[in-house]
């Protein structure tokens, strides 16, 4: 069913969205301290992106899972394709974190009193890679 | 910094045994309605008569007691009791769905002339979920970033218009959003959950913006302990209500064919 592989796919998508942003707070904000929650030199642009994605990805870590719900209650998961969109979601979410706001933005750095460049390209690629291997399965299980 | 906090010349004390009273009346009422209507009706489920207590606590503890005294005082302790007055104790009392127990409890006549005022045109328009947003977090806006936080605590009557909106728009919104209860009007579900995450993110962007910019009075250390807990605060309860809506899509789209419909049903 087109429609269920396509289902599958958005609920991965923005599981893996909120998943990232759910480890970007719980990681880096609140265990390891590195994130700052404001650091005044942040734009007024990304003050207003920033309060939006994060609400957004609160309501995306949710809606995923009743949409995962729903789709093993009637038994029609694509999984495949599933985790295809959560690692896309995933990498195209840090990506967008470690360039746009991190970067363009300055909403704040990976860390702070350190040489800034090691973080943000293992932050970076690290991106990049999962997000290339989502959008690889992703054409893989293209129905 | 200038502290307009030294108000304790405005000390007003809200007797505590009456909103204990009042407190108690509410809670004992609100049971008496459920068991009385569970006789001849569906059983009204207990869950909901626990959210109606915590809801209650939650505003008591806003009006009475140590954080209440502090919150003059104090900005970390005047967000703790935004929180249980404006977004906490709003939450719980909306799932404890009060204006479906009067319902069912009134007489036909009574419960006639109560359908009339929710169907009239003023709480229409203040009901729906945007204008309900607005006046929630746009009354936010107002309140820390102009001067009206700071006249606040130089006037008790400012104070208690201020205190009264706060939980009167809380609720309203949260109401609106949840949409679990008879109204007149039932707007969809992607309305409210849009209209949910841009008040989340306005919410996210005030207090972020607060601790930065400290509403005029307030010390920058108290503003920041302050806003961070305006955040997280917010979160929590936004978590709450998004997974209220996520389970009335869950339950909309069982109802529906098997085959499963991909757009969540209104």
């Amino acid at each position: 069913m087109q429609k269920n592989a396509k289902r599958s796919l958005w609920s991965g998508i923005l599981f893996g969205l909120g998943f990232v942003a759910f480890i970007d707070e719980f990681v880096f904000h609140q265990l390891l301290h590195w994130h700052h929650f404001y650091d005044r030199s942040t734009t007024s642009v990304g003050l207003v992106t920033d309060g939006l994605f994060h609400a957004f990805s609160w309501f995306a870590t949710i809606a995923s899972l009743f949409m995962y719900a729903d789709l093993r209650r009637r038994q029609a998961l694509h999984s495949m394709r599933w985790i295809g969109g959560a690692l896309a979601g995933a990498g195209g979410f840090q990506l967008y974190d470690g360039i746009i706001q991190h970067k363009l933005m300055r909403l704040h750095q990976i860390r702070y009193e350190v040489d800034v460049l090691p973080y943000d390209l293992t932050w970076n690629i690290l991106a990049a890679i999962v997000l290339t291997a989502g959008l690889f399965l992703i054409r893989r299980t293209r129905t | 910094m200038h502290h307009v906090h030294n108000a304790h010349s405005l000390d007003y004390h809200i007797p505590g045994t009456l909103v204990l009273v009042i407190g108690a009346a509410l809670l004992v009422a609100y049971i008496a309605a459920a068991r009385a209507t569970g006789r001849h009706l569906k059983r009204w489920p207990v869950l909901r008569s626990i959210c109606w207590a915590l809801g209650l606590a939650s505003l008591a503890a806003s009006l009475i007691g140590p954080v209440a005294k502090e919150a003059h005082h104090q900005f970390t302790a005047h967000m703790t009791v935004h929180l249980l007055l404006g977004m906490i104790g709003p939450l719980f009392i909306a799932f404890s769905r009060p204006v479906t127990l009067l319902l069912r409890t009134l007489r036909t006549s009574s419960a006639r002339r109560l359908t009339r005022l929710l169907k009239s045109r003023y709480v229409q328009i203040i009901s729906h979920p945007v204008m309900a947003a607005l006046l929630n977090i746009g009354g936010l806006w107002v309140l820390y970033t102009t001067d009206l936080y700071a006249a606040m605590h130089e006037s008790r009557f400012l104070y208690t218009l201020i205190h009264i909106h706060v939980f009167l728009a809380g609720y309203l919104f949260t109401a609106s959003i949840l949409a679990n209860e008879p109204a007149p009007h039932r707007y969809r579900l992607p309305l409210r959950v849009i209209v949910l995450i841009l008040a989340a993110a306005a919410h996210n962007i005030l207090s972020k913006h607060l601790y930065a910019h400290p509403p005029v009075g307030v010390p920058l250390a108290q503003a920041e302990t302050g806003s961070m807990l305006m955040y997280y605060g917010g979160d929590a309860v936004d978590i709450m209500m998004m997974i209220a809506l996520g389970y009335q899509w869950f339950r909309s789209v069982s109802r529906e064919s098997p085959g499963g419909n991909l757009k969540p049903a209104a």
